[in-house]
C-alpha cells in the first residue's frame, strides 16, 4: 500500500490539528447575533462551538478525525497534489495561489482521507478543509475520494465525505468540473458493492460538491446551520432581484424541504456515527 | 442574419447573394453563374475568418441567434419524434425538452436543453437554464430508456442551472447528482453532444455518457467567461480573457481527454446550413449507436466506470517516509 503514506497519532499529535481555529487566545462568535467572546480554549472545550448560543464555529479535517477516531486513524493519499495543467492565471497566477494555500493550511489540498474507527468499527471518512482555497474541488480531490472509495471497498467498510467547499476549483476549468461526474461514477460503484455512503454537510457546502457527492449518501446529515446550496446566495439574489428569505439555504431549510435525513449537533456527532455504523452492519457475523 | 463582430465581413457578401436569387426568381435572367462566384467568395472569407478563432469567438459562436436549437435537430433528424412532457412530480419544465423518436429504423429517447427562438420563447424556456423538474424529467425519460432497452441522446446547450429560490427549495443540487450517479449505472448507450453551451453544472445533469462530443464551436467549463471574469477579477470586464484561460474550445476539451471527438459544423458554424448539420449529426448519432450498440449493459458501465476514473490531472509525489 504505497500512498498509506503515515500512520498519524490522532489525540497525541497537535501539529496539523487545529488550522481552522482562529488566531489568538480571544475569539470572538460569528453566531448571528451573538459576538461574544470565548477563549479558544473554551472552544476547544466545547467542540469549537460557542457556549453561549451553541454556533458551530468552521473546523478542518483534522479536528474531526481526532472528534470522531477511537484514538488511531491512518492518513491516506497525501502524495497526491495538484497540478497547473491549463496555466491558468487571473489576477494571480494557479501556481502561486496553490503555493500559498500550502503555506498558510499546512496541507497537501483541500480533502484528507484517513481510515480507522468509530465505536469500534471500521470506516473510511475523506474531509474537506475551507481554508485550503476555499474547499474547492479540483483534481485532487476527484482522486482522493476515487481511491478512498477504493479503499473502503477493499476492507468493506462504510465510507463517509465531511464536505465544506465553495464548489468547483475554477482554476482547473473543466477537470474540476468533471470531478463531478467521476465522484459520482464513484459512488455508483460503491452502491453496487452495498456498501453504505454517509454524507456529512458542513458550512459551508456549495455549487459541485453539493451536485454531486453531498447529495447521493445513502444518509444526508449537516451540522445546525450550515450553509448548503447550489448556487450561491449572492447569485440567487442578483438573479431575482430581490431579498432571500430568513434561513434560506441553510441545514434546517432543507431538512425541512427533504432532503436531509437529520442535523447533528457536533456533540453528538461520534455517537450518531457510531449509531449509522452499527445499524448499517448485521450483528450475526 | 445575425452577424457577429468578426463575420462582418461576410454580411455583405450575404446581402449580394440575397439579392442574386430575388433576381433569378422574379426575372428570367440566369444568374447561376453570379451565384456561384459569390458563394466562393463566402467560402474563402469565412474559410479565413474560421480557421482562427479565439475562446471568446467560440462563446459567441456558441450563443448565435440563428444556431440550431435541441428540437430543430430532433424534429429534423427523425421522421417521426414525439415529444414527452413533465417529471411527474411537480411540473414541466421548458428549458429541458425530451422525447423519442426514430433514427433508421431504431428507436431511440432524446433529451436536450431548449433555448428559445425569440424574446418571448426565450423567457418561456428560460433561456435554457433548468430547474430541477427538467433534470427530473430527463432521468425519467432515461430510465423508461433503459426499460425498453434504448440508447440515450443528450443534446447539452445552457449557460447552466437556474439559480432561484424554488430550485433551491426543490432541489436543484439533488437533481443533478441523482442524474449523474444514475447516469453511471443507466444500461443503456448513452451519448452526449454539447451543441452550444456547456455550462457547468447545469450542462453536466445530463452530460455524462459513454461518449461525450462538442460540435465544433461551441464550450464547455465549470463557469462561464461572464462569471469569472467577476469572480476572479470583480469586473465584468474580463470575459474575453477568462475565455481564454478557461481553456474552454473543443479542441482544449479533446487535448485534455475530456470528451472523445469533435463534431465538424458546416463552414461559417451550424448557424449558416440547418440542413447540413442536421444531416452530419444524424450520421454521427447513427454511427455511433451502432458501435455503442456492441456492447453489453454491463461493459457499458464498466467502461463509463473506467473513462470518469481516468479525468483529472494531478502529480504523485514520491513518499518520502
Ligand atoms: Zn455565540
Amino acid at each position: 500500500m504505497g500512498w498509506f503514506n503515515r500512520l498519524k497519532d490522532g489525540i497525541t499529535t497537535k501539529t496539523k490539528s487545529k488550522r481552522e481555529a482562529p488566531d489568538g487566545l480571544w475569539h470572538k462568535c460569528k453566531g448571528k447575533g451573538c459576538g461574544k467572546t470565548n477563549t479558544l480554549k473554551e472552544l476547544e472545550e466545547n467542540y469549537y462551538k460557542c457556549p453561549h448560543c451553541d454556533y458551530h464555529t468552521r473546523i478542518g479535517s483534522y479536528d474531526y478525525f481526532d472528534l470522531l477516531f477511537d484514538g488511531k486513524y491512518e492518513i491516506m493519499f497525501d502524495n497526491i497534489q495538484s497540478k497547473d495543467i491549463l496555466g491558468f492565471e487571473d489576477l494571480k497566477t494557479y501556481e502561486d495561489r496553490l503555493k500559498s494555500a500550502y503555506a498558510k493550511t499546512d496541507l497537501p489540498d483541500a480533502i484528507s482521507v484517513a481510515s480507522g474507527k468509530i465505536n469500534k468499527k471500521p470506516i473510511v471518512i475523506a474531509a474537506m478543509d475551507f481554508t485550503f482555497i476555499g474547499g474547492s474541488m479540483g483534481s485532487v480531490v476527484g482522486e482522493k475520494i476515487s481511491r478512498a472509495i477504493d479503499a473502503a471497498i477493499k476492507i468493506k467498510s462504510p465510507f463517509m465525505i465531511i464536505s465544506k467547499s465553495g464548489g468547483a476549483r475554477m482554476m482547473e476549468s473543466a477537470f474540476s468540473l468533471m470531478q463531478m461526474a467521476k465522484t459520482s461514477t464513484k459512488l455508483a460503484q460503491l452502491s453496487r458493492k452495498k456498501l453504505p455512503y454517509f454524507s456529512f454537510m458542513t458550512d459551508p457546502t456549495t455549487g459541485g460538491v453539493t451536485a454531486s457527492y453531498a447529495m447521493l449518501g445513502d444518509i444526508n446529515f449537516a451540522e445546525p446551520k450550515a450553509l448548503i446550496g447550489f448556487a450561491g446566495p449572492r447569485v440567487i439574489k442578483e438573479t431575482i432581484k430581490r431579498d432571500l428569505p430568513e434561513g434560506f439555504q441553510t441545514s434546517e431549510f432543507l431538512l425541512d424541504h427533504g432532503f436531509l435525513d437529520f442535523i447533528v449537533n457536533r456533540a453528538d456527532l461520534k455517537d450518531k456515527i457510531g449509531d449509522l455504523l452499527d445499524l448499517f452492519s448485521s450483528s450475526n457475523k | 442574419m445575425v452577424f457577429l463582430e468578426f463575420e462582418k465581413p461576410l454580411e455583405k457578401l450575404y446581402d449580394q447573394l440575397e439579392k442574386l436569387r430575388q433576381v433569378g426568381e422574379e426575372s428570367d435572367i440566369d444568374v447561376t453563374d453570379k451565384i456561384k462566384v459569390i458563394e466562393d467568395k463566402i467560402k474563402a472569407r469565412s474559410k479565413e475568418i474560421f480557421s482562427n478563432l479565439n475562446g471568446w469567438q467560440k462563446v459567441q459562436l456558441s450563443r448565435h441567434p440563428n444556431r440550431p436549437y435541441t428540437l430543430h435537430y430532433l424534429t429534423n433528424m427523425c421522421k417521426k419524434f414525439v415529444e414527452l412532457h413533465g417529471d411527474r412530480n411537480y411540473s414541466d419544465d421548458k428549458a429541458i425538452v425530451g422525447g423519442i423518436g426514430k433514427i433508421n429504423g431504431d428507436p431511440i429517447v432524446f433529451i436536450g436543453h431548449q433555448k428559445g427562438i425569440n424574446t418571448k420563447m426565450r423567457q418561456y424556456r428560460n433561456f435554457g437554464m433548468a430547474n430541477p423538474e427538467g433534470y427530473r424529467k430527463a432521468l425519467r425519460l432515461m430510465k423508461m430508456a433503459e426499460r425498453f432497452g434504448y440508447p440515450v441522446v443528450c443534446l447539452i446547450d445552457t449557460p447552466g442551472a437556474y439559480p432561484g429560490i424554488e430550485a433551491e427549495e426543490r432541489g436543484q443540487a439533488e437533481a443533478i447528482a441523482r442524474n449523474l450517479f444514475e447516469m453511471a449505472q443507466l444500461k443503456v448507450p448513452i451519448l452526449c453532444y454539447v451543441i452550444g453551451e456547456g455550462a457547468s453544472g447545469g450542462a453536466l445533469g445530463i452530460g455524462l455518457g459513454d461518449k461525450v462530443f462538442m460540435l465544433e464551436n461551441t464550450w464547455y467549463s465549470v463557469i462561464s467567461p461572464e462569471s469569472c471574469s467577476s469572480i476572479l477579477w470583480r469586473s465584468w470586464d474580463h470575459k474575453e480573457e477568462a475565455a481564454e484561460v478557461l481553456k474552454l474550445t473543443a479542441d482544449n476539451m479533446l487535448e485534455f481527454g475530456l470528451i472523445d471527438d469533435i463534431v465538424k459544423e458546416p463552414l461559417g458554424g451550424a448557424h449558416v446550413d440547418h440542413a447540413k448539420m442536421v444531416k452530419i449529426l444524424k450520421s454521427h448519432i447513427k454511427k455511433q449507436i451502432e458501435e455503442l450498440s456492441t456492447l453489453s449493459p454491463d461493459e457499458l458501465i464498466e467502461h463509463r466506470l473506467e473513462k470518469y476514473g481516468k479525468m483529472g490531472a494531478f502529480t504523485v509525489k514520491k513518499t518520502s517516509s
